[in-house]
């Protein structure tokens, strides 16, 4: 018996160390594992054929890059863990920041290393609407009127939710005479009409879409698109507010990973590769708001413009985080007045 | 037959269908009507879409070393529970209970306090360039912590209702150990433990909660049957993700239809043992 | 652990041992790493974490509908298994094997579908919104997906007794007299409440921790369809680990407590039928 459970031992160590082998499964080409948030696999999907291609041309070696998508804190979390990403592209910089503080794979000063902040690409946040926008919504006031429904999904567990919530309470401030009690009033009183917080961006729009929940779901410009697109354009339209936010997805290289797996080299010039012309166009194609002036140009009919203001209005994501987002913070105190 | 019992019967047997009707019927149902919703084809290529064949052969890879290791220990355990008297036996039933009753995000998060970078060995892990979480073995391992009660559960009240009279008097006629458990014990239970197995495996396959928080859902290396439908439900694939799904309904068809086998073969050998 | 009472049957060194080694390698140890993990909190800060508004709601709803869930599944339970043991009626079989399908179905896809039926455009929930009964994304939702998670321990713990259940007893108690109510009180339900009760709190139990079909169908809007589960993963996706682990011992310090509960007082029926 004593030989059995011995021999089964051995069994199972041998069967990890062998799967090990087999996950690590390096051949001839460079694996780039892509540690990224929910709405940006077609953009992904698209960017990664392009740059394969681009550089198979450029060094002769086959590059096959993975991915990885989930909600922008679970795939932090996850980098944090263990999870080794050799480039991470989530979905606000408090994530990212996150992978510095609880984990030191990246350097303080990561967000410095690439142009723009580290984003590429931005985003806005805006409506999606029933066909006829039979509730007559126009701008975030009309969100926040009793009887209208609205879909967003849990600011403590999705990203685009924090960047919806920090644009209606941005709008307030904005207006004239607007201040921060204001502003939480204004914000309380959208929330009061939420009646379904789905965990992350994309339950919420299947929620809005497939369940026929609300009048109004506060989404990200480009998975407004993509849902029209995807799903109906006879069912559902887009309205621009007349301010948002300006959203900027951040992306990094993971330094300890890239340092370890020798792909340095590579994974910076994939990044790069995003504010290249060609990458700025598979961006603006997936609706995505290029950086470059010269693509913006040729996409400005496809984005509406609005007048937009940055997270440095909330001082940062560490100082925006702490005081809405954490335990007990303003997003808590809303539902515990309720 | 008195009115009033008839009427008792058709009201009792009437209000239990309804209740299965309910609440496994037509989900079941729904999973069905929504995966061929845009037809046979849409349905064969999204099963035979590269990720999804990934994830079920990582499915069935897990549920390979899963399974066997979860049967060695069902019957270590119901051989040292059932046949033996002993101090604590309650404290080790309940153990082998608890997973059970442990939330699935608990017995993920438990992992990777272990083995995450973060974890208990993740250092030494990382420096030996062994990969746990995030990868196979954490998945395996999530899955084992899961499905490890059902056969042992599946065997201990079975074999405790045997007693151990025949074992007794195999050994007392000169039997050695392995001899009187493939002769006299395991036909005895064989029936009890091919259902466990089934439940076990069907589990195994099937786990989501517990795997979700170790896998890292790197497509098609580390995403499992059930993440891949959830995967595929958030590319608004909606079609496709009931249709990966509808596999997961089948493998529980399956199971149901053995288990139907298995209890005609196991009447009929107690009959047999009887007349 | 010390043996009792001397046994000829060999083995019992070497299966224990097994068991026990199996259960602290793969449950035990990780459990203990987690408690560790919840021990770097202090104690008025664990206290205040496990103790929060949204925490105590979410406690709240986890086990009142645990314990409906359960309940429910112990009263059409023993219907379900009374009607599979006593009466013939076609497709009998089929349903028998059908209890089975919430442990073989994995919980997301038993959520998706579950939300996708009792949406108010699904196929039941079309029916109840003009009634003014909402499922999905109410706390009634949570209570369908947890019922319907724990249907199969109750029946299946039940079923066996009720087979074994002498019929002559109950003959015996009719002819004298008593009625089918009377026969059923006095006679039938005190024989199978032990195993009714391993049903019910392993329904209860199971309910407590599900994550994976209740979130799909919650709607997770705090303090009133926020299940404790969810919180865990909402602490964690703050990076906040100690304070996940803290509810998370609190939890299985519950279950476990529930268990041992559970097969103690088997135990002890067991002891006072015998000793009768």
């Amino acid at each position: 018996m004593k030989k059995v459970i011995l021999g089964l031992l051995v069994l199972l160590l041998l069967s990890f160390a062998l799967m090990n082998t087999l996950s690590i499964a390096a051949s001839g080409n460079v694996v780039l594992l892509n540690v990224s948030y929910d709405p940006t696999r077609e953009l992904y999907s698209d960017f990664n054929a392009a740059f394969a291609k681009y550089w198979h041309q450029k060094t002769a070696q086959t590059v096959t890059i993975q991915q990885s998508h989930g909600g922008s804190g679970t795939q932090a979390r996850a980098v944090i863990d263990g999870l080794e990403a050799d480039v991470v592209t989530l979905a606000l910089a408090y994530d990212i920041d996150a992978i510095y503080e609880n984990a030191g794979l990246i350097p303080k000063n990561w967000q410095s290393r690439l142009p723009y902040n580290s984003s590429p690409y931005t985003s806005t946040i805006v409506f999606l609407v029933r066909k006829g926008n039979p509730k007559e919504i126009k701008d975030w006031e009309d969100l926040a009127k009793p009887g209208t429904v609205v879909i967003t999904p849990n600011p403590k567990t999705s990203g685009g939710a924090r960047w919806n919530y920090l644009a209606a309470w941005g709008y307030m401030l904005k207006k004239a005479g607007g201040n921060q009690e204001k502003a939480k009033e204004f914000v309380s009183s959208i929330y009061r009409n939420v009646p379904v917080l789905d965990s992350g961006a994309r339950g919420s729009t299947t929620t809005f879409v497939q369940r026929g929940i609300g009048d109004v779901l506060i989404a990200w410009e480009n998975e407004a698109y993509l849902a029209v697109n995807e799903l109906g354009k006879d069912k559902f339209e887009i309205i621009t507010p007349s301010v948002s936010i300006l959203a900027e997805p951040p992306v990094s290289i993971v330094d300890k990973v890239v340092d370890k797996h020798g792909t340095r080299a590579i994974a910076e010039a994939y990044l790069k590769y995003l504010y290249t012309p060609e990458g700025q166009q598979i961006a603006a194609k997936n609706y995505y708001r290029p950086r470059l002036k010269a693509v913006a140009r040729k996409y400005a009919n496809q984005f509406t413009k609005v007048k937009l203001f940055t997270i440095d209005e909330f001082g940062g994501w560490q100082k925006a985080q702490q005081k809405h987002f954490s335990d007990g913070g303003v997003f808590d105190q809303i539902f515990q007045v309720k | 037959m008195h009115w009033k019992p008839m009427m008792v019967r058709i009201f009792l047997i009437s209000m239990g269908l309804t209740f299965i009707g309910l609440f496994l019927i037509i989900p079941l149902a729904a999973i069905f009507f929504q995966a061929f919703e845009k037809g046979v084809a849409v349905y064969w290529a999204s099963i035979r879409e590269p990720d999804t064949w990934a994830a079920v052969q990582l499915t069935v890879l897990t549920a390979a070393v899963v399974v066997p290791l979860n049967l060695v220990f069902g019957l270590a355990a119901a051989w040292a529970i059932a046949k033996f008297q002993f101090i604590g036996k309650h404290l080790l039933i309940t153990l082998i209970d608890l997973p059970f009753a442990i939330s699935p995000v608990i017995s993920g998060l438990i992992y990777v306090l272990c083995f995450g970078l973060q974890g208990w060995l993740g250092p030494w892990l990382a420096a030996h360039n062994l990969k746990i979480v995030f990868a196979v073995p954490g998945i395996i391992l999530a899955t084992l912590l899961v499905t490890f009660p059902f056969i042992a559960r599946e065997l201990i009240p079975l074999m405790q209702a045997q007693g151990i009279e025949e074992e007794e008097a195999a050994v007392v006629l000169g039997a050695g150990g392995w001899q009187t458990f493939f002769r006299i014990t395991l036909p005895n239970i064989k029936w009890a433990l091919l259902y466990g197995i089934i439940l076990c495996n069907s589990r195994a396959m099937g786990e989501f909660g517990a795997v979700s928080v170790v896998s890292g859902r790197i497509r098609g290396l580390t995403t499992t049957i059930p993440l891949q439908v959830e995967i595929l439900y958030n590319e608004y694939k909606f079609s496709a993700a009931f249709a990966v799904a509808s596999l997961l309904a089948i493998l529980a068809l399956v199971t149901l239809a053995i288990n139907i086998l298995v209890e005609n073969k196991s009447r009929k050998d107690i009959q047999k043992s009887l007349g | 652990m010390i043996i009792k009472q001397r046994s000829i049957l060999p083995g019992f060194g070497p299966t224990l041992g097994y068991t026990i080694f199996y259960i602290s390698l793969i449950l035990l140890i990780p459990l203990a790493i987690m408690f560790l993990k919840t021990a770097t909190l202090s104690w008025p800060r664990f206290l205040q974490t496990v103790t929060a508004p949204r925490v105590l709601a979410s406690y709240r709803l986890s086990l009142t509908a645990s314990f409906l869930g359960a309940l429910l599944n112990g009263f059409f339970g023993m219907i379900v298994a009374w009607v599979l043991v006593r009466y013939r009626f076609p497709g009998k079989r089929l349903f028998d094997a059908l209890v089975d399908l919430p442990f073989a179905m994995p919980t997301a896809v038993a959520g998706l579908a579950l939300t996708s039926i009792y949406a108010g455009n699904g196929w039941i929930g079309r029916f109840l919104e003009p009634l003014g009964i909402k499922v999905a994304f109410t706390q009634l939702g949570v209570l369908v997906a947890l019922t319907f998670i724990g249907f199969p321990f109750v029946v299946r713990t039940i079923q066996p007794v009720l087979q074994d259940l002498d019929k002559e007893l109950e003959e015996a108690a009719l002819s004298l007299g008593a009625n089918h109510w009377q026969t059923y009180r006095k006679i039938i339900f005190p024989t199978l409440f032990p195993s009714w009760l391993t049903g019910f709190a392993l329904a209860f139990a199971r309910a407590i921790g599900e994550y994976g079909s209740v979130v799909f169908i919650s709607g997770n809007m705090p303090l009133r369809t926020e299940i404790t589960p969810l919180l865990i993963v909402t602490k964690l996706e703050q990076f906040d680990y100690a304070g996940a682990t803290a509810i998370a011992v609190v939890m299985l310090i519950l279950s476990f407590i529930l268990l041992l509960f559970i097969n103690l007082s088997q135990w002890w029926s067991r002891k006072r039928y015998s000793a009768a």
